[in-house]
């Protein structure tokens, strides 16, 4: 095991938020289809708000932060939020479409330490790119910050989020990470808006588009060891959890509201109410989660594909139950497998027309 | 190398947490990471500038930990070689003004 990842175990058995997540605006200077927040500002925290609650933050032992939006430089204390978040040693990842990153901003970004900056790109081509961010010239924009930034030493990732507008374009996307010497992630998740709205999920790529993802060499490594399905898994996995959120990680709004990830909109409490230490230690919802291990998953723990699933019990929530499996992951691990899940199985209509071919695929034969 | 005399700075380019009496620490220059021990913690979160190694070793160490005063010193400037190397430790001959507080 890595010592990065000893350190988050450790911090697990502590019960320790060792990550956070803060959005520090909803608002934006992009539209993206496919985005889940709403970008009206409903009383975002103030300067000493966040300041306080980094305060509070450190003090609980969080290392990681994340600052995120939105876009974070829509405010203007963006760099003065960035400058006390590092005074008080945090290790610092900022998001960023990277829209707002002239010459200055990125030496200020390299002089603060930042760890690494991650922009979302979703084209190489202006007319797609620009069509998702519903912003004329933003590709163009985006790309001179991720210059900007990388001529002044800062760590970039840039993350393309596949749809089915953009899907073709993931191989010359991952061309241009490469000339731009950027780190590379593709992301075949469209998450539900958090009001709980699902429509922008018809913009996710098919069935298809994403088995052909996932057994591409390119993207996943060794696709015969990737998509093949393990038949067993031990009492390690049965006591584990699905992931970090709640456990070792916390999300905090712009309205200062306490949730386990970004993607799991369960509320935990407010800070404008309680400490952080109250809520991560006595919210009744967080104790309500880490109650739950594997094992106690009422479908999840006995499927097939329960020791490599990416399952989110965030996106679980968002369907109702978060004890329950996450379609959006069953949906991958089939994609991965060929192998239905048995939620998947059960609902019967979730399976795509292709399934029938699938485990002729040559990666497995 | 350190010696008994060597002032001790935290460098401003690490992202660094103390978690009960381990301390964790990532350079924000090559991302290497290192996770200190309760007798590398009780020395980093001494390491205030004004402080040579030789009392931070007698008012921290030794106090903390069944080891002489010359095997604790000597293995104080063998972890403190170590973390300079790496740039996470800044050493000097004299004591070294605090940063401004937040």
């Amino acid at each position: 095991m890595s010592l990065l990842g000893e350190i988050n175990d450790l911090a697990t058995a502590r019960g320790i938020a060792l990550a956070a997540h803060m959005d520090i605006t909803w608002r934006c200077n992009e539209k993206c289809v496919h985005c889940y927040l709403d970008h009206d500002d409903k009383g975002e925290m103030t300067t000493d708000e966040v300041k306080d609650i980094l305060r509070q933050l450190a003090d609980a032992g969080t290392f990681f932060l994340s600052i995120s939006g939105g876009e974070p430089l829509m405010r203007r204390d963006c760099f003065a939020i960035l400058e006390y978040a590092r005074a008080l040693r945090f290790n610092v990842k900022l998001k960023t479409n990277a829209v707002m990153i002239g010459p200055q901003q990125a030496a200020r970004i390299k002089k603060l330490g930042i760890e690494q900056v991650q922009i979302s790109l979703y084209s190489h081509r202006p007319e797609v790119h620009d069509a998702i961010t519903k912003v004329p010239g933003s590709l163009r924009r985006t790309i001179d910050g991720i210059r900007r930034l990388k001529a002044n030493g800062v760590k970039v990732s840039v993350t393309d989020v596949l749809m089915r507008y953009n899907h073709g374009d993931v191989r010359a996307v991952k061309k241009l990470a490469k000339e731009l010497d950027v780190n590379f992630v593709v992301d075949p998740t469209i998450t539900p808006m958090l009001s709980g709205d699902r429509s922008i999920l018809s913009l996710g790529i098919t069935h298809a588009e994403l088995e052909e993802l996932m057994h591409t060499e390119e993207f996943v490594g060794d696709v015969a060891e990737y998509c093949s399905p393990l038949s067993t898994h031990g009492d390690d996995v049965l006591d584990g959890y699905s992931c970090s959120a709640g456990h070792s990680l916390a999300y905090i709004s712009p309205y200062a509201e306490v949730y386990p990830c970004v993607q799991f909109p369960m509320p935990c409490g407010s800070l404008r109410k309680q400490s952080f230490r109250e809520i991560w230690y006595e919210s009744p919802a967080f104790t309500e989660l880490r109650a739950v291990h594997v094992r106690d998953l009422h479908t999840c723990s006995h499927c097939t594909h329960t020791a490599y699933c990416s399952r989110c019990p965030g996106l679980a929530y968002m369907e109702g139950d978060f004890r329950g499996p996450s379609s959006a992951d069953c949906q991958k691990s089939y994609a991965r497998t060929g192998i239905p899940s048995p939620a998947m199985s059960r609902a019967g209509n979730r399976i795509p027309q292709a399934a029938a071919g699938l485990v002729q695929i040559s990666g497995l034969q | 190398m350190a010696s008994n005399g060597t002032y001790l700075t935290q460098s401003a380019d690490i992202a660094s947490r103390t978690i009960g009496d381990d301390t964790i620490i990532m350079s924000t220059l090559d991302s290497t990471v290192f996770m200190l021990n309760s007798v590398g913690t009780a020395i980093w979160n001494a390491a205030d500038g004004a402080t040579p190694l030789s009392r931070i070793v007698q008012d921290h160490v030794c106090p903390e930990f069944d080891v002489s005063d010359e095997q604790a010193l000597a293995d104080a400037m063998e972890f403190v070689d170590e973390l300079v190397k790496h740039g996470i430790l800044l050493v000097s001959d004299v004591p070294v003004p605090p940063r401004e507080a937040l």
